[in-house]
């Protein structure tokens, strides 16, 4: 089996590819490129995601085709597809961070800033919070819930269709932080940094 | 509900870990590589490198210790010391750090503060801020690891790296670092109560209630500690038991 990490220049990748390395060992072939070909070829997707949701999108949109060949992976094919962070938020139709951004709009919904009730939350959301996971997710398999996982950000996804969210964290109010539509997964924290417990995530990523 | 966030730094200096007593002394207390394995093993939260000398010619020495460790613990990385160019933070992230700390570029010049977090993104960028008491409420921002005058206001500084894109703050108190007296909790509660963003209480930790004290009076979103845990005086577990029974939430 392939999996493939979709390197587009997000930020910094290093983490994902880490954990990803440590998982895959001697199960999967893991490939870490921008390349079309590749990308048409592997049976799953990863798409990290670093930085604001316009730069992210900016540089998706740089690669010739990129964008195209993910929608006929993910939407036509229906092949899996896990988002992370940025990753996830791109998939809805318009972000707010830095400007109005089109998003992928592959799940009806936007993406803007937490209300942090007038600064009574700090932002960025970063450390450890526990997950109340909404439904049974793929991905979830032997994850307990209320399991902590580590985020960092500022924005939130608020998906249309709330029977898409698997998962929600609270701060501040229930933010979404875990999505599962048919093939599409997505994660609002950070499965690679989030010690043995995230690594069992993107182990049960692999496995599906 | 966010959890407080233990964080164990590990003082580096040509690719061994040192601790310092009001940053000068330097006491050698280990493998780096060996020692951040061993805490993200023990349910560290993330784990903090700082290359305390960081000159140009080692910073491969620091890229490497972060290059190995990356590889075998996942939980954040953030890495400070000598962190002065986009190149730098570049070659860090790249070699898997999650998180760069800047402290004396950012004083020098604030607009680099912006432009990294305009490029990497506010997450992965940490302001490092060396105070040291000037008078009653005041607190002057220090540099060089602490050998350095500024004459600038801490809280000040503090709200002008806000506003240029930091994502945290990681706060050590001069007077405090190495005595093992606790933090300086009025410089945190000051610091906290006026900008936006988490602060990591950093200088001074001597026993697990100077933890409760950072996270309970001074308002720290995360607390640092190197020494009391290098040493073996006390393990992760026991300052996250310990907090916890004080009904301090932490990650257990």
């Amino acid at each position: 089996m392939n999996v493939t990490i979709v390197d587009y220049q997000s930020g910094n990748i290093s983490s994902v590819i880490n954990s990803f390395t440590e998982v895959a060992k001697g199960k999967v072939n893991l490939e870490v490129t921008s390349d079309i070909k590749k990308i048409k070829s592997s049976d799953k997707i990863v798409l990290p995601g670093q930085g604001s949701f316009k730069s992210c999108v900016d540089s998706l949109k740089s690669i010739n085709g990129l964008v195209d060949t993910l929608k006929e992976f993910a939407i036509t094919k229906k092949n899996p597809l896990l988002g992370i962070c940025v990753g996830l938020q791109m998939f809805a139709d318009v972000g707010y961070e830095q400007a109005e951004t089109k998003g992928l709009g592959w799940i009806p919904g936007k993406v803007s800033k937490i209300n942090n009730q007038k600064g009574k939350f700090k932002l960025p959301h970063i450390g450890w919070n526990e997950i109340e996971i909404q439904k049974e997710s793929k991905i979830f398999k032997d994850i307990k819930n209320k399991s902590h996982m580590y985020f960092v950000h500022s924005y939130e996804f608020i998906p249309e269709d709330k029977s898409v969210i698997s998962a929600t964290t609270d701060y501040s109010s229930k933010i979404v932080c875990s999505v599962e539509k048919d093939n599409l997964f997505g994660t609002q924290f950070h499965p690679e940094k989030s010690d043995k417990i995230g690594l069992k995530i993107i182990d049960n990523f692999i496995k599906l | 509900m966010l959890k407080n966030r233990i964080i164990p730094c590990l003082d580096v200096k040509n690719g061994r870990i040192v601790k310092g007593i009001n940053f000068v002394e330097l006491k050698d207390a280990g493998d780096p590589v060996e020692q951040a394995k061993i805490y993200s093993d023990g349910g560290a939260d993330e784990i903090c490198f700082l290359d305390i000398t960081a000159s140009n010619e080692n910073r491969e020495t620091i890229i490497d210790i972060v290059r190995k460790t990356a590889k075998e613990c996942f939980v954040p990385l953030t890495v400070g010391g000598g962190v002065r160019t986009i190149k730098n933070i570049t070659d860090l992230l790249l070699a898997g750090a999650d998180k760069v700390s800047i402290n004396t570029a950012a004083v020098k010049n604030v607009d680099f503060v912006k432009e990294a977090s305009k490029k990497f993104g506010s997450q992965c960028i940490v302001v490092a801020i060396d105070a040291k008491k000037v008078s009653d409420n005041k607190w002057e921002v220090f540099t060089h690891g602490g050998r350095n005058k500024t004459g600038i206001d801490a809280v000040e500084f503090a709200k002008k790296v806000e506003e240029n894109g930091a994502g945290e703050i990681l706060l050590t108190s001069m007077d405090k670092d190495g005595t093992k007296s606790g933090y300086d909790v009025d410089l945190l509660k000051t610091i906290t109560n006026s900008t936006n963003i988490p602060v990591i209480a950093s200088g001074g930790v001597g026993t697990l209630d100077h933890l409760y004290d950072g996270i309970v009076k001074g308002g720290a979103s995360a607390v640092l500690a190197a020494s009391i845990f290098h040493y073996g005086e006390y393990k992760i577990k026991d300052a996250k038991e310990y907090l916890n029974s004080k009904n301090v939430s932490v990650r257990l």
